[in-house]
């Protein structure tokens, strides 16, 4: 039932711009789904634009996982680098110890 | 009469020479290897600490001496990273790297970045490191 409604949330998610054209898309003949998102909304006293912004939240967290990890990697520390690094660290300390 | 007797006594003058160059090494390593008076007592003090990017930092306020010496130790810690990391890796991932060894390196006592960003006292243990550090 609320998988359903999930998928269904496309329309629903454009609907807070059209709340008030509902009758229109009614009218239309929308997919079922989506008419019976925007009722549930409705009847768990939500409103239109609440609903509308569950189902961009939903659409986020699926898109999210690819984003940050590769690029923070090449940005930031590149852990095989300190790793390499660390014996030429030690050894520039004690070149350099009357600043460290 | 010098210039008679050095070129009378070449032997002596290459060593005189020679002894003040020794000398003169002596001195110019002493005054790399060895931290100032200031850092030494602003260091055992906590009044600075060392930071997880290889840096040092104020901790709380100081006066402006301090905030100046750490201003000029970090200058030159900058110049020393950038001729080290050439080639190698980026200066971010040198100064970072030798933080990491700054860090496990401070004396009981000291201050050091944890991983919150907040300043901790250095304990008999082991310091709070990035889990990045090698």
């Amino acid at each position: 039932m609320t998988s359903f409604e999930l998928t269904g949330t496309v329309p629903a998610a454009r609907s807070p711009a059209m709340n008030e054209r509902r009758d229109m898309i009614e009218q239309q003949g929308q997919i079922r789904s989506g008419r019976r998102a925007v009722r549930a909304a409705r009847m768990a006293g939500l409103t239109v634009a609440v609903s509308g912004m569950v189902g961009l939240g939903g659409c986020i967290q699926v898109a999210a996982p690819d984003k940050p990890i590769v690029i923070e990697l090449n940005i930031n520390i590149r852990q095989e680098v300190v790793y390499r690094l660390a014996a030429d660290a030690a050894k520039t300390v004690q070149q350099n110890e009357g600043i460290f | 009469m010098t210039r008679i007797r050095f070129s009378s006594a070449p032997g002596f003058f290459l060593g005189t020479a020679a002894a003040v160059l020794m000398l003169a090494g002596v001195s110019v390593a002493e005054a790399q290897s060895a931290r100032s008076p200031a850092y030494t007592a602003a260091r055992a003090a906590g009044q600075v600490g060392e930071q997880t990017d290889g840096y040092l930092g104020v901790v709380g306020s100081q006066g402006a001496d301090i905030a100046a010496m750490v201003r000029d130790l970090n200058n030159q810690r900058r110049a020393v990273y950038t001729g080290a990391a050439s080639g190698k890796s980026t200066i971010q991932e040198y100064a970072f790297t030798t933080g990491c060894k700054l860090i496990r390196d401070t004396r009981p006592g000291e201050k050091y970045q944890g991983l919150d960003g907040s300043w901790k006292t250095r304990g008999a243990g082991a310091p709070e490191l990035d889990p990045r550090c090698p």
